[in-house]
């Protein structure tokens, strides 16, 4: 049994042994668990993909004379400037102003909320254009001005939902193709999309919230931020297989962090083709060793987790609760899964890849005592479920 | 045959050039089997055609001689489908769609994504489910 000050204790000192949720596989398997538990003070894990309930809150400053904004384009994104005078909330899915969308479908989708903020943390140039109605303390009612992320009072990124714990898989069993958030369909069940990291994942690492709670320290884009909330739809009441392991969507984390402090490379606009903008963030989240049972838990490897196949060509919008099938993540990644005695190509919207490199830094962070760990200040709930919506009329 | 190689290019026309029958001419004059991916030729406009060319080294290089002194500019290196590493997260969302495994995962343990220039024949698929405009077409 170790307590997390403890490992904080062995980080300090550079003595914390650190290995990512990957190589944490082999090591107990050579190692044994009892050996193993008492060497790893710490296993980091991460995932890299499109996570849509993701925005920043921005504050500007004051104008000379001022303005209390409310309307607001960033690159003729809106962002909601429903709060204070000149704070605004930019939302990562908010198309671009003059966008057809789907009007010529398929859309493109070029850019949105998600690109403003990538081009934010890359330190370039973004328009804001704000109007108001004019107050007698608020007297100014149009702004046009260019900004970077260097000029702003605060630049804090919110995200009321990341890090889904695990995805189901999107098929279409419809005779014409259909473009949905993951991904481009062929007809015919031709391909699948899928989004996880799988045993790099980390609410797949510690599956019933042990050490991932309120309050826990969060590798954020290269920022230090943390988990403010549960997710919204955190719902972890669900079908669970190995090690307790769930094979759907399962818990959710909010995220917050000082985006003035994030990189680039791990905060990128996306467009998804026929669908819409979004925005790719990449998490890491080290894992304290407390004892035995919390090493079990990050061994947990791509073939036991099991993931739903869901036919988004008519299953998924109209709510059936059908699936086609099950598949692990071990076949997801070899680029090929079996349905129904037919071979279906798999592509990711998540990169494995890019999580691989979350975990190794973050590893390499905590090993040169950068980042400490944190406990929770509370919980995040272990049982409770989705609702459907309510419709009255 | 067997000293015959196959090779991929990417041809630039400046305006004026687009007139003549340049095909015709490698096939008639310099024994070169084509294989066209991919052509814009408009006249009065400047034009691409990306191809591959299958013939002795000789009238091959005989060949691009050729084209070259008709101010046509004959790149080997860069083809009509550019992928920018910089801007790829590796996903692999490209991959299912990729018909000759140009864009391919070779390690499925680490997961990086390749691509390999000369086995692209520019369908262009790529660009369209690609989230991150990480592949672009020149023209």
């Amino acid at each position: 049994m170790k307590t997390v000050a403890e490992i904080n204790e062995k980080i300090s000192s550079g003595k914390a042994v650190v290995l990512t949720a990957e190589e944490v596989i082999d090591y107990v398997d050579r190692k044994g668990l009892e050996k193993a538990a008492r060497e790893v003070d710490v296993v980091t894990t991460a995932t890299f993909g499109p996570m849509c309930s993701s925005g920043c809150f921005l504050n500007f400053g004051h104008s000379k004379p001022k303005i209390r904004i409310t309307e607001a384009w960033l690159d003729d994104v809106s962002a909601y400037s429903g709060i204070a005078a000149v704070d605004l909330y930019l939302g990562a899915t908010q198309l671009r102003h003059n966008d057809p969308a789907n009007l010529d479908y398929p859309g493109d989708f070029r850019f949105g909320g998600g690109h403003v903020m990538e081009k934010l943390v890359a330190g370039e140039e973004v328009q804001l254009f704000a109007l108001s109605y004019g107050t007698d303390d608020y007297p100014r009612r149009e702004l046009r001005t260019r900004f970077t992320i260097d000029d702003l009072n605060q630049a804090i990124m919110v995200n009321p939902r990341n890090c889904y714990q695990n995805y189901n898989v999107a098929i279409n069993a419809s005779d014409k193709p259909i473009y949905t958030y993951l991904g481009y369909l062929k007809p015919h069940m031709k391909n699948c999309g899928y989004s996880s990291a799988g045993q790099l994942s980390p609410l797949l690492n510690d599956p019933h919230y042990r050490t991932i709670g309120v309050g826990t320290k969060v590798w954020l884009a290269g920022a230090q931020g943390h988990v403010y909330a549960e997710g919204t739809q955190h719902s972890p009441t669900c079908e669970r297989g190995v090690l307790g392991v769930p094979s759907e969507g399962a818990g959710t984390l909010a995220l917050t962090g000082d985006m003035k402090k994030m990189n680039r490379e791990f905060v990128r606009g996306v467009s998804l083709k026929g669908y819409g903008v979004s925005l790719s963030l990449g998490v890491g989240i080290p894992i304290p060793i407390l004892d035995e049972a919390m090493l079990k838990q990050t061994t947990i490897r791509d073939r036991d987790i099991k993931a739903q196949v869901i036919d988004y060509s008519a299953d998924y919008p109209e709510r059936t609760g059908k699936i086609v099938g099950t598949v692990n993540y071990e076949e997801l990644k070899s680029g090929t899964i079996e349905l129904n005695g037919q071979k279906v190509e798999a592509g990711s919207l998540s990169s494995y890849a890019g999580a691989r490199k979350i975990a190794a830094i973050l590893q390499e962070e905590v090993r040169s005592g950068k980042f400490l760990l944190s406990e929770p200040i509370a919980p995040l709930p272990i049982e409770q479920s989705m609702k459907p919506m309510k419709e009255i009329g | 045959m067997s000293d015959r190689i196959t090779k991929k290019i990417m041809l630039f026309f400046p305006e004026c050039e687009t007139e003549s029958p340049i095909v015709y001419h490698l096939v008639k004059d310099y024994d070169l089997m084509i294989n066209i991916f991919r052509a814009k030729v408009t006249p009065e406009e400047e034009g691409y055609l990306v191809l591959d060319i299958t013939g002795s080294q000789e009238n091959i290089g005989k060949a691009e001689k050729w084209l070259q002194s008709l101010g046509i500019a004959v790149n080997e290196t860069d083809k009509g489908v550019k992928w920018n590493q910089s801007r790829c997260v590796q996903c692999g969302s490209c991959v299912p769609h990729c018909p000759t495994g140009a864009l391919s995962i070779p390690d499925r343990l680490t997961m990086e994504i390749r691509f390999a220039s000369d086995e692209c024949i520019e369908c262009l698929s790529c660009i369209k489910v690609c989230p991150y405009e990480a592949v672009a077409s020149m023209f």
